[in-house]
């Protein structure tokens, strides 16, 4: 069979539409053309603009500050690498703990219940002070700092990443949990096969949100006394007495944040054309 | 009879896949129209083609002689005048089947909720449902919650209803009080397009029954002639595969 030839009624109606959808961007463009006339103006042509440029944006001072920054950098990229596991399963396990059912698990559910409210109430700083400082002290031991960092910021994003977590279970239809287990499931396989994967779906951006604000919180290291990028940034902004090198390590933690969000972005969008058929009005 | 809605040379793909090839069809005031058909033969998408809920590739469909199918023409403005009612219900889970009811008056027509509730209530008292008006769908029986989705689609006074299987999702024994109160409705002077595998009331209630067959018009007409004594061969192999 011959694929339908569109009448010239329908060329028509996709001309209109193409003559709107071109249309937008011409509007597009020319907003951003005035939108950046009035930055230029009102910002870029002051006389202010070049003070702010010498001291956040001086390029020798970044040069300068680069190498210590990225070295520094890495200390935080390894609390983040390591944080990331322990927080997933610890706010797993939390999150799975304070969805059981039944009298048995009582003093579980309140003990995920009362954890996640301490933790998620309880400023990150005070919490890195108690683990930083405390933990060595009542010990007597020196730890590294890195490992210090992982427990203050497991203990504190556990919390939330539980919380995020419990909703998505608490949003997958419980017809879902019915069918699994009139399958012949357990608890734990529905929960594992049926249940978790729907979830996560659900939650792939607040779960996003968690990462990537941990990924900026493990930058307070640096008040344990850890030469991260930002201890880093702040010895070379007070030898150069300018504030450049905070700005390179704030660019750096950008950047870390960007392929995040793009891929989470990619992801959703890929499995909301597999798994939802028909058009979204 | 001038036509109420009228579908002209409507084409539909999925892709690759080309669902509608060319369908026409007229519906008039006070008309109910069965659309019969294998799983897949175009008549779900068909409907939603009709309800501007799935853009169309090709044709055009006239509502009281406008052209809807007009890019120009506001999709929202002409919805609010259809009534849609799902094989699968559609609920929403999150409100009363009061508020279910009433969420179209209140926030497409701006009905004063006052007003909008006791429409709904008497509605919904017609069918035996009043009491439950508080209560949220998931603790309706299949057969209550789409009797309420169809009050849903009704509440608004549209003026052509479509229902797309609506009973396929219930036990037989619910089936036969969603298809009184469809009967009640027909009998009212409602304008129904319904895509349906029952064909006993497909018979009984259709003014004229059209069979659809891979994403064309096979044969359309009275229900004593095309589900008694069908012309082409195509849908008599159909009725017989069901009768059987």
């Amino acid at each position: 069979m011959t694929p339908h030839q569109p009448s010239a009624l329908e060329l028509d109606r996709r001309a209109y539409r193409h003559r709107r959808s071109r249309r937008s961007i011409l509007i597009a463009i020319a907003s951003s053309l005035a939108f950046a006339a009035i930055v230029w103006v009102t910002v870029i042509n002051t006389e202010g603009w070049s003070k702010v440029q010498q001291s956040f944006f001086n390029l020798d001072v970044a040069i300068q500050a680069l190498p210590k920054v990225w070295d520094g950098f890495l200390i935080n990229l390894q609390v983040l690498a390591y944080s990331v596991v322990t927080v997933a399963v610890v706010a797993l396990v939390i999150a799975v703990l304070r969805t059981l059912r039944g009298p048995v698990f009582f003093p579980a559910r309140v003990l995920a219940a009362g954890y996640t409210d301490l933790f998620r109430g309880l400023p990150f700083i005070i919490v890195l002070y108690l683990i930083g400082f405390g933990l060595p002290t009542i010990t007597n031991t020196r730890m590294p700092v890195v490992l210090l960092g992982v427990i203050a910021v497991t203990l504190t994003y556990s919390a939330y990443v539980a919380e995020v977590i419990r909703a998505g279970i608490e949003a997958v239809h419980p017809s879902q949990r019915l069918a699994a287990r009139a399958l012949g499931l357990g608890y734990v396989q529905s929960l594992r096969r049926v249940v978790l994967p729907q979830a996560f779906r659900k939650i792939t951006p607040p779960l996003m949100n968690d990462f990537i604000s941990m990924q900026k919180d493990v930058g307070l290291i640096s008040i344990l006394g850890a030469v991260d990028a930002i201890a880093a940034a702040r010895s070379v902004a007070s030898l150069t007495y300018n504030f450049t090198p905070y700005v390179v390590a704030g660019v750096l933690f950008i950047l870390l944040a960007i392929p995040t969000i793009r891929l989470t972005d990619w992801y959703t969008a890929r499995l909301r054309e597999r798994e939802q058929a028909g058009a979204i009005l | 009879m001038t036509a109420l809605l009228r579908a002209t040379g409507i084409h539909k793909s999925f892709g690759e896949r080309e669902v509608l090839r060319g369908v026409g069809l007229e519906l008039a005031t006070h008309e109910v129209v069965a659309l019969i058909g294998a799983s897949g033969s175009g008549k779900s998408t068909l409907l939603r083609c009709l309800n501007l809920l799935e853009p169309i590739d090709d044709g055009q469909i006239f509502l009281d002689d406008e052209d809807i199918s007009d890019p120009r023409v506001d999709a929202n403005r002409v919805r609010s005048r259809f009534g849609a009612v799902f094989q699968s219900y559609n609920l929403f889970p999150h409100l009363t089947v009061l508020d279910n009811v009433t969420l179209a008056s209140r926030v497409v027509h701006r009905t004063p909720r006052r007003e909008a509730e006791a429409r709904a209530l008497e509605l919904l008292g017609r069918i035996g449902l009043a009491d439950l008006a508080r209560e949220h769908p998931d603790r309706l029986s299949g057969g209550q919650q789409q009797r309420a989705a169809i009050v849903r689609a009704i509440a608004t006074d549209p003026e052509v209803l479509f229902l797309d299987e609506i009973t396929s999702a219930l036990d037989p024994e619910l089936v036969g009080e969603v298809l009184e109160l469809v009967r009640q409705l027909a009998a009212d002077g409602a304008t129904i397009l319904m895509a349906t595998h029952e064909m006993a009331f497909a018979r009984d209630v259709a003014h004229r029954v059209v069979f659809l067959d891979a994403g064309t018009i096979v044969e359309q007409g009275p229900p004593s002639e095309v589900l008694a004594a069908p012309r082409e061969p195509r849908t008599r192999e159909f009725l017989a595969r069901f009768t059987a």
